[in-house]
């Protein structure tokens, strides 16, 4: 049946990518696992197309300082990448650092900030925070442009320390205005009217305009400051270097990774997980890589308790279905109604719904949005007109010796195919019925969209509607 | 058979994209509106006069029909303290009231919560279109987008009827399978058979209902026909939700303008006349808002993003009639060339919470407002 290596490889591709189909599951399989590991950690050439000709070719994603287009840009690196964990890390840190573009109507510079992710996401965490710091669509998001020497506004300062490196409950609030203190003079060029053009969201009459990071030393605050126990003329970097040090740092930090990489539940065995990730934080000095290798190297990553514990994003499950059924690996008309779907399961990519992100993880599913989910997968595992259908189509002929599929054959092919998939048996044997309902499946000389076809078609739309398809 | 009192429900359509409250409720009398509308205005002799002093845009016809009946409240000026004129922002800060912090919950979503806060009807909440306005979002509540009422549910696109039952049948029966302890497989269950259940009692709103009333083939009027369709089948749904536009008329504005206006003004005088027939016009009110205002000033083809807007609230229930003083025009008295707003949208959030749907407003919207008293009595 199903071999080990296989599962695993899904498991690992499926945390850190958006899944894989059969081929592409094959390739890894033939790095082996450490190989694989180290594939992803270190992204190559994404394969994707080259910007200018997306721009010229492709018109739903050349106006990249709207929302729309931006969104489905985002998307498309996504579905056609070869190096998936680039889109997964910057994924990540858009879910942590959440800004968007609610407040800034320019959506550029959050791509902008996407590109800072991909390229910073899998190295110094300290290095990443003052990055963060320097980004404008941040600066404008969390008001620091307002935080002046004379006058703080502890709105970012706040944030960085709550939701960005060590969680609640390990500063004070005088902490918090002492980081304000720190950041203050850290704006963007030209910085009061970018912020008035930032709230009017028109594009009329002289459109929209690109930011940059500008240092005012006539703003900061150059004062003595004492920051968690220490004391300075502290600036920026040297606060977020006595944060990266904080011991509640690497716990935030490895705490999330983990939730979002491994299980949205952290168990005892989990817990064991974390303390090694924040032994390796301190070790690599603070290098998210190989953070992030201690976790894939996990016993427990390795396990079964880690498979399909995490309810998949609408961003996994749209650009998963996507990925599988090998559509939009050129950039076509329809992707930007593809990456509304998202929206409409509740993840609109640029446009988290607060600093603190989405929430994530079981509070993916209410009845609208599940009503989407599988409405979504099922409608594009289905088609029978899709690439990546048509090589399931050929490997399960391939798979049987006369070209004939018994139902319980069909079920379980359909669900290692796409996964490898783990069921209940309630599950399996609901599938298996309805695989019954027309009795053997004859594959010899199937012709593209004929009965027999449409048959794999159900199937497949099934598998797509079962709850463990739900997961991660 | 005696008659049971029946719940309110509250019906909203969201103008997205900032109504031009100027060319809207015009005032015609007033020469500033004429000096700053060179040439985007409606003329004097085309607006359906109110008072002589302001009145409505020409193609609001059938609500000058409801407003002589009484049954038309507009709100003049309304808005919030600091205008942000960004889209996403302001519709935002209407959606969860929370003008100065990014609020979570939507004021909507938070009222639902108060129903039926064991989330035991799927169809307390419902959004019309698809997507879920920040107004409904709310963490733990359930609300039902529907994007179109004939095909809603799961698997729309299987065309061969029996093949769908037959799918249907096999999806219920794996989200109705034991879940063990598992509590994510349990949840997802549970909300798989609230998908299938919300999908099976709204497919049986159109058959609980006849109307003589016909509806525009617009997607507007076909939306507020499905709203008035859910509404007549006593599923009780308290909150039904739709949008129109886009009114982000920077161009082109006065075509467009009174297209969407047409189509609008003809949508809700067929659901009032719908809601008549039906005897249920006290049981249903319509509020209609918009993000923002536009300019005072024209830009020669459209207007740009302003402050302080109008919104109107209708239905059998409602006190007819102007509230609130029309923002002044006059240079001294503008915001930053947009009219100023004097009427707080959470006084409107108020009346409508506690007048009307008989909830306990201030945790809803973030504070005491005072009300206008905007139903009888």
């Amino acid at each position: 049946m199903i071999s080990n290596d296989t599962a695993l490889m899904a498991h690992l591709l499926r945390r850190a990518g958006f899944g894989a189909s059969r081929d592409e599951l094959e390739r890894y399989i033939e790095m082996g696992y450490d190989g694989a590991v180290e594939t992803l950690l270190n992204p190559s050439d994404p394969g994707n197309m080259p910007d200018d000709l997306i721009r010229r070719y492709h018109v739903e994603q050349s106006e990249l300082r709207d929302l729309a287009g931006s969104a489905a840009y985002w998307m498309y690196r996504m579905i056609s990448t070869t190096a998936p964990m680039e889109e997964k890390i910057a994924l990540f840190w858009h879910s942590l650092f959440a800004t968007g573009y609610a407040k800034l109507n320019q959506a550029r510079a959050l791509l902008n900030q996407v590109d800072m992710f991909r390229r910073s996401g899998l190295e110094n965490f300290e290095d990443l925070l003052v990055e963060l710091s320097k980004d404008p669509a941040m600066i404008l998001w969390l008001d620091n442009n307002e935080n002046h020497g004379e006058a703080i506004n502890e709105n970012y300062g706040r944030e960085l320390l709550e939701l960005f490196s060590m969680g609640i409950g390990n500063y004070t609030e005088d902490d918090v205005k002492e980081c304000a203190r720190a950041f203050t003079g850290w704006t963007l060029g030209n910085a009061e009217y970018m912020s008035i053009r930032a709230a009017k969201d028109s594009i009329w009459p002289y459109g929209r305009i690109a930011w940059h990071f500008e240092y005012r030393d006539k703003d900061h605050d150059d004062g003595e400051k004492t920051f968690l126990g220490e004391t300075g003329r502290f600036n920026g970097e040297e606060i977020i270097s006595i944060i990266c040090k904080q011991e509640s740092t690497a716990r935030f930090l490895s705490t999330r990774l983990f939730e979002f990489f491994a299980a949205d539940e952290v168990t005892e065995a989990g817990e064991k997980v974390i303390a090694e990730m924040m032994a390796t934080y301190f070790s690599s000095g603070y290098q998210v890589r190989d953070v992030l290798r201690t976790l894939f190297h996990s016993d427990y990553f390795k396990s079964e308790d880690a498979r399909f514990a995490r309810v998949k994003g609408p961003a996994e499950m749209v650009v998963g279905a996507i990925r599988m059924a090998g559509n939009y690996q050129n950039p076509a008309l329809g992707i930007e109604k593809v990456s509304n779907t998202m929206l409409y399961m509740g993840q609109g990519l640029l446009q988290p719904p607060s600093v603190e992100g989405w929430h994530e993880g079981s509070e993916w599913i209410n009845s609208g949005a599940l009503v989407e989910r599988v409405n979504f997968a099922a409608k594009e595992l289905s088609n029978l007109k899709s690439p990546g259908v048509r090589s399931i189509i050929d490997r399960l002929e391939a798979s049987s010796e006369d070209g004939v599929l018994v139902p319980s054959d069909l079920a379980d092919r359909c669900l290692d195919l796409l996964g490898p998939i783990q069921v209940s048996d309630e599950t399996r044997s609901v599938l298996v019925d309805y695989a019954s309902r027309r009795g053997d499946l004859d594959l010899n000389s199937h012709e593209p969209g004929d009965d027999a076809e449409q048959r794999v078609g159900n199937m497949l739309r099934l598998v797509a509607a079962t709850r463990e398809y739900q997961l991660a | 058979m005696t008659s049971t009192r029946r719940e309110k429900s509250l019906i909203v359509i969201q103008l997205t994209g900032g109504n031009d409250y100027l060319n809207t409720v015009v005032p015609y009398g007033e020469g500033r509106y004429y000096d700053s509308r060179s040439t985007v205005n409606i003329p004097q002799e085309r607006v359906i006069s109110i008072d002589g002093q302001v009145g409505f845009n020409p193609s609001m016809g059938p609500i000058k029909t409801l407003w002589d009946e009484g049954n038309v409240a507009i709100i003049n000026g309304i808005g919030y303290q600091t205008p942000n004129r960004s889209h996403f922002r302001s519709m935002d800060i209407w959606h969860t009231a929370e003008p100065d912090t990014i609020g979570r919950e939507g004021w909507l979503g938070r009222a639902i919560r108060d129903f039926d806060p064991l989330g035991e009807n799927v169809l307390t909440g419902i959004n019309f279109g698809r997507g879920l306005p920040r107004a409904l979002g709310c963490p733990g509540v359930s609300v039902t987008s529907v994007g179109d009422l004939a095909t809603y549910g799961l698997f729309p696109d299987i065309e061969d009827e029996e093949l769908r039952m037959f799918t249907l049948e096999a999806f219920s029966k794996m989200y109705g399978g034991a879940a063990g302890r598992d509590p994510v497989m349990e949840m997802l269950s549970r909300t798989g058979q609230d998908s299938l259940q919300g999908a099976d009692i709204l497919r049986t709103a159109p058959a609980r209902y006849s109307s003589s009333v016909e509806y525009a083939p617009d997607a507007l009027a076909q939306n507020v026909k499905s709203i008035s369709q859910v509404f007549h089948a006593d599923l009780g749904a308290r909150i039904l939700y739709t949008a129109h536009g886009p009114f982000d008329t920077h161009s082109g504005e006065l075509p467009t303008h009174a297209k969407l206006w047409d189509e609008l003004a003809g949508a809700v005088g067929c659901l009032m006349d719908d809601l008549k027939e039906h005897g249920r016009e006290d049981d249903a009110a319509i509020l209609i808002f918009s993000e923002f205002g536009r300019r005072i000033k024209d830009n020669g083809s459209g207007s740009d993003h302003g402050s302080g807007g109008v919104a109107f609230l209708i239905g059998g229930a409602v006190d007819g009639g102007m509230y609130g003083e029309y923002p002044s025009l006059a240079e001294a008295e503008q915001l930053e060339g947009d009219l100023r707003s004097n009427n707080d949208f959470r006084s409107v959030y108020t009346d409508i919470l506690e007048d009307w749907l008989g909830l306990d407003a201030a945790p809803i919207v973030n504070g005491q407002f005072e009300k206008l008293n905007l139903f009888r009595a």
